[in-house]
């Protein structure tokens, strides 16, 4: 989808502030709340948790800190398979006589370990091919960021089969057959126009689906 | 502190007994029942009392406990972090062929040191030298390489880093006080699939007679990430 998320490339977001000295944990809470996001991946099957990240509004999606985006997304998640409800989360308290859940196994997701080298697709690019990234626009999740779309590039390096990580607009696969990653060098120029460096360069990683011959 | 005046008991001294014995707790609160619905609220107005009353609630319910949380934010906090990474970055200064390995099949030298896992599956490492600046960014979200750098830095999260490290490399590294050379090639690598990107800095001139543990100590994560180079600092290493 076209969100707030796919950044790249764009001004007006001020500048950078580092603090040299900053903690793996600003406040304990975010500690809590990673800690939480990560142990509770069991219970919430997601579908895609950078799509539902993507999907928060674009304002709130702003205003939110890393961890924020993390916990609205772990008790939504709660909340839409019944796991609690919203009295629940208010309390932080079971109701009386709230069943007790109980864990169903998860189902592989694209991506996962046990789906690669399965069945994967041959390769359509060769490194040192030049390509285009193609000018798609979907609703769904997309690795192919805005910047790069309709641009050529150079492969540089193939992969091997990676689960594709596209989705359509519910958060499902647009496949499951594995196919190959590539890192496609984009110049700088080509993204940029004439302003920019002529040796500098962007190398994105994309998927067979993401490319075209050109 | 915030005051709720029509609720009979206030939800951060409830909470804080909450998290003292969750088991002991009996069900004894009238406003559980009334009909609240936040799926429009989309940030709590408080929300590190909204992530404590989330863990005491999954805790009660049996759908988490308590000490893989702690162990969770300890692994983060002590365990997984850049001085992973510049393990990784001294072994490859001092040892030709491990730098060799680290270049052409990254996962599998990083591994050796014992690193590996969640983030760092596919890793790939960038070598920067005279010719050639490397620069981290993941544009989409916040990818980072967990097992060699930890957890990512505000900065590298933030809207302002993701936006304009693509577009003007060079003036964000100026933001970091690095200023480039004009003939110097500036390549940028956006982490947008599965492979995660470690910047192998230059070994600092002055360097030679250091062991590797000291060369470890003078790797900082900024030179890992690409807005930094390793320097001598006068008087200690820093982080």
């Amino acid at each position: 989808m076209n969100g707030i998320h796919d950044m790249g490339g764009m001004h007006g977001m001020g500048p950078i502030e580092y603090d040299k000295r900053e903690p793996v944990f600003h406040e304990p809470w975010e500690g809590r709340a990673w800690a939480l996001v990560r142990a509770m991946g069991r219970w919430t099957r997601p579908k895609n948790f950078r799509y539902e990240i993507e999907s928060i509004p674009a304002t709130e999606y702003l205003r939110m800190s890393y961890y924020e985006r993390f916990i609205f997304l772990l008790t939504a998640r709660l909340k839409r398979s019944n796991l609690v409800t919203a009295a629940e989360l208010e309390t932080g308290r079971a109701e009386p006589g709230a069943p007790k859940p109980t864990q169903t196994p998860s189902a592989p997701v694209a991506g996962d370990a046990a789906n690669i080298d399965v069945a994967a697709r041959p390769p359509r690019f060769k490194v040192g091919q030049h390509v285009r990234a193609r000018n798609i626009n979907p609703v769904g999740h997309t690795r192919l960021p805005r910047y790069v779309r309709g641009k050529r590039g150079t492969i540089t390096r193939d992969h091997g089969a990676f689960g594709f990580q596209d989705t359509d607009v519910n958060g499902d696969p647009l496949s499951r057959k594995p196919q190959h990653v590539y890192t496609v060098r984009f110049a700088a120029q080509e993204l940029w126009g004439e302003d920019a460096r002529q040796r500098d360069s962007v190398y994105l990683d994309l998927w067979d689906d993401h490319l075209e011959r050109i | 502190m915030e005051k709720s005046g029509k609720r009979p008991l206030d939800r951060r001294e409830f909470l804080k007994g909450a998290t003292v014995s969750t088991a002991a707790l009996a069900p004894q609160t009238a406003n559980a029942q009334e009909p609240h619905d936040h799926d429009h609220q989309v940030v709590p107005s408080d929300i590190a009392l909204r992530v404590k009353a989330l863990e005491s609630l999954l805790i009660e319910k049996g759908m988490v406990d308590r000490e893989a949380l702690d162990a969770i934010v300890d692994t983060y906090e002590t365990k997984i972090g850049p001085r992973n990474g510049a393990r990784v970055v001294a072994r490859a200064w001092v040892d030709a062929a491990y730098k060799k390995r680290l270049l052409t099949n990254a996962t599998s030298a990083i591994a050796e040191l014992g690193y590996g896992g969640a983030q760092g599956e596919h890793m790939v490492v960038l070598e920067n030298g005279p010719k050639v600046h490397n620069l981290v960014v993941c544009t989409l979200c916040s990818c980072y390489p967990w097992p060699v750098l930890g957890l990512p830095p505000m900065w590298y999260k933030s809207a302002p880093y993701r936006s304009r490290a693509v577009i003007d490399p060079r003036g964000v590294l100026r933001e970091f006080r690095l200023e480039l050379p004009e003939d110097i090639e500036v390549r940028v690598w956006d982490s947008t699939a599965d492979l995660r990107y470690l910047v192998l800095p230059e070994r600092p001139p002055g360097t030679e007679g250091m062991t590797e543990d000291e060369l470890a100590a003078l790797v900082t994560r900024d030179s890992m990430v690409g807005i930094a180079k390793v320097t001598v600092p006068q008087g200690g290493s820093r982080l």
